[in-house]
């Protein structure tokens, strides 16, 4: 089994996002940023479908010199491989965009493959559109959201998340697949694993590389503007006996916000 | 035209799908443009009936055999074919499991960007503009898009329904052609949870708990009340799902889900940033917490202070009480 995982820089989820509001963007100092935790789940899965079934796994990021640090970290993880795609623009939110970069990647660079893994989405961009339009733009089948994933021989079937059930999808592969929380629980980097990662050279692609030129990668989104969400007042707080407490609680929704 | 997808599961057209027509419905008669509807499937023409009250002026009923269960790249082929001939300015989905998987597809097939799980539409020079959260809500941007047509996916229990009346749209049905080799992957089988609760994202009250819960066992307590109140759900907080007392599906937060109920009852929760993130923009938002320091709440219309082991049980009794009023 040959196996891509797509994998992002993010700022953690416990960040507080401070805005630039001239320019549209988050202000990045002071974050801290790792792995996308839905990738992690890709990647651990990409993994323990080659301790089954042996191949390779490789891991790409789009992005800055910076995205190396998750890079080394899937490494790390046990990844045999990994690549950066030097992307040094802004973010564009445009998931069109970064999954044109993937198709002329997977195009031109990556040989031959049997399975694309992606995390479902961003924290971040919350897109959730690039593993279903790189599947649509190399005419591949798709899963995504999947809690689980079985491969046997040259078919793929998975578990989908979808409104209070899953639905099974089966398909042959190669194929796309995005992971949700729930599919596994991604390992801890080793020591070992950390001192091979240090090592290990990450081979850079440039978009020229790729045969993109300015205008095959310009957004078609334009961010217009960026504020935070609308403060919210806290309201009144009651303390007391609980027998009173659940009254007046229940009064509050009946007669105040009229919710029940 | 702005053209809207409509989801249907078990013989039904979505509430989401009908919110997102109803904002179609709005922008169309702001920008002079007509709204229709799209349903793709096997044998769905009779729900097509339950769409036109909301302002569609037609519905495309698209019939294929091999659409009889949903299938991603088959539904997008569906719907390019249908744009290829009437070329809507704007395409929508509601942002449900379906649309989020439908739409990216479809607009990489029609080689177009688009704006996911929108909260906000507005019209501005002409031109339809979008508003989304991003992480999860810590932010929000305004974006316009350059393709046509615009695609988008809007967020469920965001957008008033309008009212529905007869208007004398029209249906329209067609026979898509489809090839067997155009459904990449098979839909084999819908598997059900057990107890099948409402899903989080699709209530109009979620009963969220935390930490504070301190097993799997006491979240029957949260169960009990959702089993209450119609259109309920019951949500988690990270770790409450990290300590395995409750599945994923029930996660509220920037690792779980975005939600913007009518009603957000927080037990337990004390109210971690990445938890606040996914659910701040409830209508309502009630905490129950012995920690009156918790940053819950700060973001609270009400704050109960108190052990919920205690304050649970009568509340439930009041609640009763209220509702058989």
């Amino acid at each position: 089994m040959n196996i891509f995982v797509f994998v992002k820089r993010v700022p953690d989820t416990e960040s507080k996002i401070k805005i630039a509001h001239n320019e549209a963007r988050i202000i990045e100092e002071g974050l801290n940023f790792v792995l996308n935790p839905y990738d992690e789940y890709a990647v651990e899965e990409a993994l323990q479908i080659r301790e089954a079934k042996g191949g390779t796994v490789t891991v790409v990021s789009v992005g800055s010199d910076a995205a190396t640090t998750i890079l080394k970290k899937c490494l790390a993880m046990g990844a045999d491989e990994a690549v950066l795609i030097k992307d040094d623009n802004p973010e564009s939110y445009d998931g069109l965009r970064t999954a044109r970069i993937i198709v002329q990647f997977l195009k031109n660079k990556a040989g031959d493959y049997d399975l694309l893994l992606f995390g479902k989405q961003s924290v971040g961009a919350d897109n959730a559109q690039i593993p279903a339009m790189v599947a649509e733009l190399m005419d591949l089948p798709q899963g995504n959201v999947v809690t689980s994933l079985e491969i046997e021989g040259s078919k793929g079937s998975v578990l989908r998340e979808i409104e209070g059930a899953s639905e099974k999808i089966s398909f042959p592969l190669p194929a796309v697949v995005s992971a949700q929380k729930g599919l596994n629980e991604p390992r801890y980097e080793t020591l070992k694993g950390i001192m091979a990662a240090k090592k290990k050279e990450i081979p850079v692609i440039s978009l020229e590389e790729l045969g993109l030129d300015k205008e095959a990668i310009k957004p078609q989104i334009s961010v217009l503007k960026m504020e935070s969400p609308p403060e919210r007042q806290a309201g009144r707080k009651i303390e007391g006996e609980p027998q009173d407490l659940a009254k007046q609680l229940v009064q509050f929704l009946h007669e105040e916000a009229k919710v029940i | 035209m702005i053209l809207v997808f409509m989801e249907h599961r078990e013989g039904k057209v979505k509430k989401s799908s009908l919110e997102t027509l109803s904002e179609g419905k709005r922008r169309a008669d702001e920008l002079g443009l007509e709204v229709c509807a799209v349903l793709i499937g096997h044998e769905v023409d009779n729900l097509a009936s339950e769409t036109l009250p909301y302002g569609a002026a037609k519905v495309f009923v698209l019939e294929n055999s091999l659409l009889s269960r949903y299938s991603s790249s088959g539904y997008a082929q569906a719907l390019f074919t249908l744009a290829e001939e009437v070329k809507p300015k704007i395409l929508l989905f509601s942002a449900t499991a379906m649309g989020k998987d439908l739409a990216p597809r479809c607009a990489a097939k029609m080689g177009v960007s688009m704006a996911s799980e929108c909260t906000g539409t507005a019209v501005q020079n002409g031109s339809l503009t979008f508003i989304r959260p991003i992480y999860a809500g810590k932010a929000f941007i305004t974006v316009g898009l350059s393709g046509i047509p615009q695609v988008a996916t809007l967020r469920p229990n965001v957008f008033p329904l309008v009212e529905a009346q007869q208007n004398g749209g029209e249906i329209v049905k067609k026979e898509v052609a489809i090839g067997e080799n155009q459904i990449k992957a098979q839909l084999e089988e819908i598997v059900r949870q057990e107890g099948s609760e409402l899903d989080v994202t699709e209530a109009e009250i979620i009963i969220s708990g935390g930490r504070g819960m301190k097993g799997a066992e006491n979240f029957d307590l949260l169960r009990d009340l959702s089993k209450l109140l119609p259109h309920s759900a019951v949500g988690a907080s990270r770790s409450a799902v990290d300590s395995g007392w409750i599945d994923h599906q029930h996660q509220v937060g920037q690792t779980g889900k975005t939600v913007s109920p009518n009603l957000y009852l927080a037990i337990g929760i004390s109210g971690a940033i990445q938890h606040l993130a996914g659910m701040s923009s409830s209508k309502k938002i009630v905490a129950v917490n012995k920690d009156h320091e918790a940053p819950i709440f700060k973001v609270a219309d009400f704050g109960v202070v108190g052990d919920l082991f205690q304050i649970l049980p009568p509340f439930k009794e009041e609640l009763k009480k209220v509702l058989s009023e």
